[in-house]
């Protein structure tokens, strides 16, 4: 951004009390949302340790877990975050250059895709709950090899269930950021929340990008 | 006081670059790549290629990650500090894995009742 921007920011934005100006304000909360992000990669990453060491003990039954799901739901499910991902950085790309209200269509559309996203995990699910594969005591499927199968679909349920959680939680960010930009809230000088949200709608992106090879197709 | 004077000399060296626009256009490559590879998983998902069909997958998934990280998340514009941090989270994850590896292929073998 040019100086100039900076020192009108500087007179006309609000920041608190504590920071410096409106910069050292965004800088800070993006920091923030950064320290935040190791937290989110350390959580998600203890699932993925758990997998790796389980997966090289029973590599047989894992791989018959995975040939319990659809890889095509998988696929699309995929290439539907993508997309997503694509239309958040598309919104706050075009609210940094002065075009706000074409903001709300990209961010309408990153909400239909996590609507999408989270509608087809249903049907997913679904199919497992209906064939007995879920976790531990609850598993109750009829034909099967491995005597642990329930042991994947613990990992299954956990790291797409967490991950689920995730995409419910940036939906919801999303309808914020949606309706304060439909208030005309944010501009050129403005976009902090936005570009928040969209660094936590990435790495949900980020997590499925690893979760779909780990758990449709290596198994 | 030291971390206060260090935080406050970093936003000092960050002033010229605080806000950046990664534009458009190279956002709408970086979506067309990770369509691409998407499609490369799957299809090399389909030749059963054995052994080598983790590494591979795994592979494109990190070329994915760094797409997204570098592009849709900025990280590449951003300023060193935030590198720094996002990039901590991935090294103790590196460390807690290996140890965890360490301990399960070095136990004496035995039949789990699993």
């Amino acid at each position: 951004m040019s100086t100039g921007n900076h020192s009108v920011a500087n007179h006309k934005r609000h920041f608190a009390h504590h920071f410096r100006d409106a910069l050292h304000e965004f800088l800070t909360s993006k920091e923030g949302v950064w320290l935040f992000m190791a937290t989110e990669i350390l959580m998600f990453g203890g699932l993925f340790v758990g997998y790796f060491i389980m997966h090289q003990r029973y590599p047989g039954m894992f791989s018959e877990g995975a040939s319990h799901l659809n890889w095509k739901m998988g696929a699309f499910n995929t290439i539907v975050l993508i997309i997503s991902s694509w239309t958040m950085a598309k919104s706050i790309n075009l609210i940094q250059t002065n075009q706000s209200a074409k903001a709300n269509t990209t961010l309408i559309i990153t909400l239909l895709c996590g609507l999408t996203f989270m509608v087809v995990k249903f049907f997913e699910y679904k199919a497992k709950f209906e064939h007995g594969l879920l976790p531990g005591n609850f598993f109750h499927a009829e034909e099967f090899e491995h005597a642990n199968l329930a042991m994947y679909f613990g990992f299954y349920f956990c790291m797409t269930g967490l991950h689920g959680t995730h995409v419910l939680v940036g939906m919801g960010l999303i309808t914020w950021v949606l309706i304060r930009n439909l208030r005309g809230e944010f501009d050129t000088e403005y976009y902090t929340p936005v570009e928040g949200v969209g660094i936590f709608w990435h790495i949900v992106d980020l997590i499925w990008i690893f979760l779909f090879p780990l758990l449709y197709l290596v198994g | 006081m030291a971390q206060n004077h260090s935080a406050q000399k970093n936003n000092h060296e960050e002033h010229h670059e605080g806000h950046f626009i990664v534009p458009a256009n190279t956002l709408k490559n970086v979506a067309i790549a990770l369509l691409c590879l998407t499609v490369l998983t799957v299809a090399t998902a389909q030749l059963h290629l054995g052994w080598a069909a983790a590494p591979i997958a795994f592979l494109i998934a990190f070329i994915k990650a760094m797409l997204v990280m570098s592009y849709f998340m900025g990280l590449k514009f951003d300023s060193a500090l935030n590198k720094l941090i996002f990039g901590t989270s991935f090294f103790f994850l590196a460390v807690f894995y290996i140890f965890c590896a360490l301990d399960a292929l070095t136990r004496i073998k035995e039949i789990s009742t699993l």
